[in-house]
């Protein structure tokens, strides 16, 4: 099997390339936001502590 | 073991627990989706009747199994946060459900994908689709039920309450195959029977469930963290700890 025949999928790229593609979209997206989330929240949270000492 | 429940229900000895176990987690889902991917894209041979369309059954099954997984993990895990007012269980309900509301979105397209070939439509009001898209707006119903109230332990129970009584749709989604004639074929792996499915197509499908199933068990923890953080946030420990950091 040549590699444009596998990225042909028999005829069904659009539907089985697109499927696979929308599949990582949403996983990857899923896993930035807590990584993100996080990194915000420990932000926020020094930020309060810095200003609580500061009084 | 039960000292094992015990160090779980102290906040921080989960966050730094849930934090160790996170990598290997991703480790253990990177080893089952590069095989899966592999030798569902690669080495399966095409379908005898829908050729290489049915490619997209390796991650549209798995996204199906998962979503309705993790309604009942979701649904289980309030029950108890409702029951013994374990905040633990209240923090990994409320996590699971954009996850689940995601494998539920990913369940309907990904068909709506694969039915446009075959079926001719992108979208009919079959039984099994239908309840699928029940099941959606359970979870986004959850989620905002969730947001909409302040207090977290208050919202914890509201939200816990709604996923119990979704619960009721789960058989309907599982059964919605046998108990009417539609357009949506019968199930092929989880028969009593012999599966009906070749093994060359059946390992990389359970491949890639185990990989959907491991990807849900670290995203899980990781927004776990991330809500026990935000409810902790005046606690000694957490102060300690972006002090540690800065």
């Amino acid at each position: 099997m040549s590699f444009s025949e596998f990225l042909d999928m028999g005829g069904y790229a659009l539907y089985v390339w697109s499927s696979y593609g929308l599949t990582a979209v949403v996983l990857i997206v899923n896993l930035a936001i807590p990584v993100l989330q996080r990194k915000k929240l420990l932000a926020d949270i020094a930020r309060r502590v810095r200003r609580v000492a500061r009084i | 073991m039960i000292h094992f429940f015990h160090q779980m229900s102290s906040p921080r000895y989960f966050y730094d627990f849930a934090g160790r176990l996170v990598p290997w987690l991703v480790i253990a889902c990177v080893l089952c989706l590069i095989p899966g991917l592999y030798l569902g894209l690669v080495e399966a041979p095409p379908d005898y009747q829908q050729g290489d369309s049915y490619r997209i059954i390796f991650i549209h099954v798995p996204a199906a199994w998962m979503s309705l997984f993790i309604y009942m993990v979701m649904a289980g895990s309030g029950a108890i946060g409702l029951i013994w007012r374990i905040k633990l269980a209240e923090v990994i309900s409320i996590a699971s459900a954009p996850i689940g509301a995601s494998f539920t979105f990913l369940a309907l397209a990904t068909g709506s994908l694969w039915g446009k070939p075959m079926w001719g439509a992108w979208w009919v009001w079959d039984a099994r689709l239908t309840s699928e898209l029940l099941l959606l707006f359970l979870y986004l119903g959850v989620m905002s039920l969730y947001n909409a109230i302040e207090d977290r332990r208050t919202a914890s129970r509201a939200a816990a309450i709604l996923a119990i009584v979704g619960v009721v749709n789960i058989p309907i989604i599982h059964y919605s195959v046998e108990w009417w004639n539609t357009l949506h074929q019968g199930p092929t792996v989880t028969k009593l029977d012999k599966p009906s499915i070749h093994l060359s197509m059946l390992i990389p499908l359970l491949l890639m469930a185990a990989a959907f199933k491991l990807y849900y068990a670290f995203l899980v923890l990781m927004r776990a963290r991330c809500e026990v953080l935000r409810r902790e946030k005046n606690s000694r420990w957490v102060k300690d700890l972006v002090g540690q950091a800065s």
